[in-house]
């Protein structure tokens, strides 16, 4: 795959993705395929007690093994795949998209609306995680909606202090300023002016943040404070299935192995983006 | 004589961002013998510091040496280790980085940066070195030669460091010394002392150098030998008053010929002495106000007035900190002044930009130094002219696509560049798209920043001609605000000089070469002259300023 | 030390105790704004209502919510950390021990993670590109990519189930031998080091490659100084402020995920006393505990910025 992107040169160059990157995209589209296909590809109805035996070897029945009661663990993780990436998804966007435009419009306007702004988004971001989510949880339970909400809130500050730290930069350019002596609107100078020149970087922040997001909602879920049963995402059937751990029966480790493959797919496919895209100080 | 170094059929290449390899030095012979100063001269990209860290087998990342032999003192610096190659640099091959502010070591000492070199090759013991190097300061007439080493970098100002990188470089009494654009971030007026006090340390210490320069005025004060470059190339090589007299190559007279005063005869216009385009009285602008004592922690601009009448061109010039970009922010309302007057076109103006009307903010336009910064990278032409048109004059579809056309045409641009991205023109024609999109608002006054400050010296020329054919097509008024006296004097027929913050002499287009205040007959004195005997002519003993 | 770095580091202390306010207000809100009345759930929908009123006038329920989180506060400030719901024992003593053990399980891991992060950090900026650079680099993406629980299932998998070096999960309180008490801490340690150390050595490798990136560097190799010289002498001084606010921020996400290991090997922390506290509801448990945290990664974060402030040499 070829990305196309500004570039300084006289030609613009199209940049190469390096394998390992690829391999990247390949494992995110598999697991976005099996999220979005769900029920079609499950061979068995998620709630059922299929296997008599409990803790099942991988077999040609049960290709992933059973779980704890003797349900099918590939039915299990292929619906576990859509409640972490749906979840994990729907806050990215919500926290990016809050966090980006409070940024840039912070950058842009400067003043009091910049400070009081960064000053309580920073005050945010200085409670851990997932102390936060252990707070919220306690306090209002953990639905679905609730959750999606609680990590939008919690990985909006991180979102909007890296938007805001490219937009300033962005904003001191003489090219904003003569935007602003010619009379234009805060909505055109974000809109036109500054969010084309940090969109890169802003959408590899979000791929980021998306792995944080999955990172703290399997540990919550594995701490029963997720994803409540008989639903359960990848870390939900982690924690269900902790008793096999002794004797490593696949179904605690293969919901392991699913969350690492996307994670750390979408780690690899970030780290080798070209340079320019990624223009992100580690 | 034995030649100290010789470069046969050099090449360097570079890796770009989409992996290609590039040729950046191209098939270069270079000699240079002991105790000769030879200069590279030549534009950005033009490889003359890439040769010359090749004698210290030295590239920058995504550099290598491709081919060729970099012969000093009689051993190839191509075919060596890099531990060989570490025993030579600095002990035999010395370096002067073109800004020493960046290349001192913030978290140490100056005596111990500068001595580090005798302690990484065993050359002395510590305390001789500081001996030696109290020397040097004092050879290089830097002030407190004794105490000035226990300060650190940023205590000390950028001409006296860059006299302390030069002190660093001659401890080891090396054979080769390399001067990398020593001299280009500083002031006219500190650049004579720093030079002066380079040939001094040079001709006591008889070692050979190589001087990379972009500018021949500064390379004839001080080299023996000229080798002028040009994409990685060298077009040019010969004695210095040969290259100066008798160019042949046509880019070394293009050169040269930047240097002579391309000052048109100035036809003035009529103008109604009792009404100025603009009318600047008694500003003042700075920053950190305080609203308690109403005063400003820096007064940037302090009390300054001038006139500018239609069709007429004004230049501001000064060193830099003078205030003069302040001064054209104030104008503009980037900056809003504190207190005087503002008056454009027989009304007065608010102090900020936002204050002022729809139509004043039209007529009074800014065009900054670096294009660069100036236009969107991630927007094409076609929006970065298309919108002020939109905006101004609500122009849309055909009608905004022919004006995009004219205002192209106008400034001597194809139109077929419209498609085009800022990043993929050249230095040249950015600026005259920033200039474009300052026509499109069709305003009566443009204020241009330094506009040719960041251009090689032969593109400055045909900017200026370009200029000065717009305002007869337009009847513009021009304000310049630079610190290059030549450009300014080329084309305006009045000049404020600035000191600190005043506007401290006014000259008119008669008297432009006689100036009478003393910072301005020394500013003008400082501007170096191809003549090889110029800063040797210059008298000793020049007048210190006081505020 | 001048007027300059002075008026610095009360500043950087004054941002703090702001910071430190609005947690506190963010935690009492998202506390005290529970659905559901505190005194119907203490004492079950059963009640009276005349017991329930009791009760909330015993516990100042029915005052306004500023001035009970001016109380709070104040209380909090004395040391008063209020009692627990669930076991009528005042929270200060539930807090005291565990946190005790808390730190016990922090210091070890600090012991070990700091200076391993330090060393592969370095080296690893130092050898860029190399194969033992990308190996490094490797397992730290790997690190940083899991949840902490598969890191520790995974300590659990290769030390107790394959290798049978470790107990399982089950933690034996025998730490009186040293073999006990190196047996009881390995697991944690093991685990919580491999999280804390790949965020350090990834910081650390970034701002030393910054550093030697950085025009003074070249100089100093066009001097003729070695590698050694180039990354001693001129990079590390350099970038000891980035480094400590990478140490300091890595070991504030211990804070996070100690909140997993204790959970997952039945330690007996603060983290684990926090959880527990979720599941039953215990609201001043739960505020203390909060409080606790955010106070230890201010701490850490401040002390960061100190460093970063006392290591500018601008500043000298």
């Amino acid at each position: 795959m070829t990305v196309e992107t500004s570039s300084t040169t006289r030609r613009r160059p199209r940049y190469q993705i390096k394998v390992v990157g690829m391999l990247g995209l390949a494992i995110i589209v598999f697991w976005l395929i099996v999220a979005a296909l769900g029920p079609h590809l499950a061979p068995y109805p998620i709630g059922d007690i299929v296997d008599q035996d409990y803790f099942g070897p991988m077999s040609r029945d049960f290709w992933l093994g059973s779980d704890y009661l003797g349900r099918d663990m590939l039915s299990r993780i292929v619906y576990g795949a859509r409640y972490t990436l749906g979840i994990s998804l729907a806050a990215v966007t919500m926290a990016c998209t809050c966090g980006v435009v409070l940024g840039m419009s912070a950058a842009v306007a400067g003043g009091w609306f910049d400070s009081v702004l960064s000053r309580f988004l920073d005050a945010m971001s200085s409670i851990p995680s997932k102390l936060f989510a252990l707070v919220v949880v306690s306090a209002v339970g953990s639905s679905i909606p609730v959750l999606i909400f609680m990590l939008a809130v919690i990985y909006t500050p991180g979102s909007y202090r890296f938007a805001r730290a490219l937009a300033v930069n962005i904003a001191a350019m003489d090219y904003i300023t003569i935007a602003r002596l010619r009379g234009e609107k805060m909505f055109h100078i974000i809109t036109a002016e500054v969010l084309p020149n940090i969109i890169g970087p802003v959408l590899t922040d979000l791929g980021l943040r998306f792995v944080f997001i999955v990172l703290l909602l399997s540990g919550m879920s594995f701490l029963g404070l997720g994803v409540q049963p008989p639903a359960a995402d990848w870390g939900g059937l982690v924690r269900e299935n902790i008793d096999g751990l002794p004797f490593a029966a696949p179904a605690v480790i293969l919901p392991s192995i699913a969350i690492a493959t996307l994670t750390i797919a979408v780690n690899l496919f970030i780290d080798n983006l070209p340079v320019k895209i990624r223009d992100r100080s580690e | 004589m034995a030649n100290l170094v010789e470069i046969r059929g050099l090449k360097v290449e570079a890796k770009t961002d989409a992996n290609r390899r590039i040729e950046i030095v191209k098939d270069v012979d270079l000699d240079l013998v002991p105790g000769e100063i030879v200069a590279l001269i030549g534009e950005s990209g033009s490889g003359k510091t890439t040769i010359a860290l090749t004698l210290m087998g030295h590239t920058r990342t995504g550099c290598s040496i491709s081919a060729g032999s970099v012969m000093v003192d009689g051993q190839d610096v191509v075919q060596m280790s890099e531990q060989q190659r570490s025993r030579l640099r600095g002990a035999v091959v010395s370096y002067v980085p073109q800004s020493a502010a960046l290349a001192f070591n913030p978290a140490k000492a100056i005596m111990d940066q500068v001595i580090e070199v005798t302690q990484i090759h065993g050359i002395m013991p510590a305390e001789e070195a500081r001996q030696r190097a109290i020397e040097l300061f004092r050879a290089l007439s830097l002030p407190n030669p004794e105490t000035i080493g226990e300060r650190y970098p940023h205590q000390v100002s950028g001409g006296q460091l860059q006299r302390l990188a030069a002190a660093m470089a001659l401890i080891a009494n090396p054979k080769i010394v390399i001067f990398d654009e020593p001299t280009t971030a500083l002031d006219v007026t500190t650049q004579i002392e720093v030079l002066r006090a380079f040939k001094d340390v040079m001709r006591r210490a008889g070692a050979a150098a190589i001087y990379v320069s972009h500018d021949l005025a500064v390379v004839a004060q001080l080299a023996d030998r000229i080798a002028v470059l040009r994409n990685g190339e060298v077009q040019e090589m010969g004695q210095t008053v040969q290259i100066l007299e008798q160019a042949r190559h046509p880019y070394t007279r293009e050169l040269i010929a930047a240097f002579e005063p391309h000052r048109a005869p100035v036809v003035l216009n009529e103008i109604d002495e009792r009404r100025p385009l603009l009318d600047v009285e008694n500003v003042v602008a700075g920053y950190g106000w305080s609203k308690i004592d109403s005063s400003l922690l820096v007064k940037a601009v302090d009390n300054v007035s001038l006139q500018l009448y239609e069709g007429r061109n004004l230049g501001i010039v000064g060193e830099s900190g003078c205030g003069k970009s302040t001064l054209a922010c104030a104008i503009s309302g980037i900056l809003p002044a504190v207190s005087g007057h503002i008056i454009f076109d027989g009304r007065e103006l608010g102090p900020g930009y936002k204050e002022r009307t729809a139509q004043q903010k039209r007529e009074m336009q800014i065009v900054f130094q670096y294009a660069d910064a100036a236009l969107n990278p991630a927007r094409s032409i076609d929006d970065i002219l298309g919108r002020p048109l939109a905006f101004y004059h609500g122009l849309t579809g055909e009608a905004q696509s022919k004006r995009i056309n004219a205002l192209l045409d106008m400034v001597r641009l194809p139109t077929s560049l419209r498609g085009r991205r800022p990043g993929e023109l050249s230095g040249g024609q950015k600026q005259r798209v920033n200039f474009a999109r300052a026509l499109a608002a069709e305003p009566k006054l443009i204020i241009c920043d330094e506009v040719t400050s960041a251009l090689d010296t032969v593109v400055v020329a045909a900017i200026i001609d370009l200029l000065r054919e717009l305002q007869q097509e337009l009847s513009l008024s021009y304000i310049f605000i630079s610190h290059d006296l030549s450009m300014v004097q080329a084309i305006c027929d009045k000049i404020v000089v600035m000191y600190q913050g005043k506007a401290v002499e006014e000259l008119a287009v008669e008297n432009m070469t006689q100036p009478q205040h003393p910072y301005t007959q020394l500013l003008f004195s400082s501007v170096p002259k191809l003549d090889p005997n110029w800063l040797d002519s210059l008298a000793r003993e020049r007048p210190i300023l006081t505020a | 030390m001048n007027k300059h770095i002075l008026f610095l580091i009360t500043n950087r202390i004054i941002i703090s105790l702001i910071t430190l306010l609005i947690i506190a207000v963010i935690v009492f809100v998202a506390t005290t704004l529970l659905p559901g009345d505190t005194a119907t759930i203490l004492l079950g929908q059963s009640a009276t209502p005349e017991a329930i009123e009791g009760l909330r006038k015993a516990m100042h329920l029915d005052e306004p919510a500023f001035t009970r989180f001016i109380s709070w506060i104040l209380a909090f400030l004395h040391g008063d950390l209020g009692i627990s719901y669930s076991n009528n024992m005042p929270v200060a003593d539930m807090v005291g021990r565990r946190l005790l053990n808390s730190l016990k399980l922090a210091s070890v891991t600090t012991a070990f993670a700091v200076p391993l992060s330090l060393f592969l950090g370095v080296t690893t900026a130092v050898m860029r590109g190399s194969l033992y650079d990308r190996a490094v680099t490797i397992f730290t993406i790997g690190v940083i990519s899991i949840p902490e629980f598969i890191v520790a299932t995974t300590a659990v998998l290769i030390f107790a189930v394959y290798l049978k070096w470790l107990p399982a999960l089950s933690l034996t309180a025998d730490i009186d031998t040293l073999a006990g008490l190196l047996r009881a801490y390995a697991m944690p340690v093991i685990t919580l080091t491999c999280v804390v150390s790949a965020q350090m050595i990834r910081m650390t490798r970034a701002a030393v490659i910054d550093a030697l990136a950085s025009p003074y560097v070249e100089m100093a190799l066009l001097k003729g100084a070695s590698r050694k010289r180039l990354v001693l002498s001129h990079a590390l001084p350099n970038s000891l402020g980035p480094i400590a606010n990478a140490m300091a921020l890595s070991l504030s996400y211990l804070l996070g995920g100690v909140i997993i290991v204790e959970t997952i090997f039945n330690y007996p922390g603060i983290a684990k006393l926090m959880v527990d506290a979720v599941t039953t509801r215990d609201l001043p448990l739960i505020q203390s505990c909060a409080m606790i945290f955010c106070l230890a990664y201010l701490l850490l974060v401040t002390i960061a910025d100190l460093i970063a402030i006392l290591s500018n040499p601008r500043l000298r």
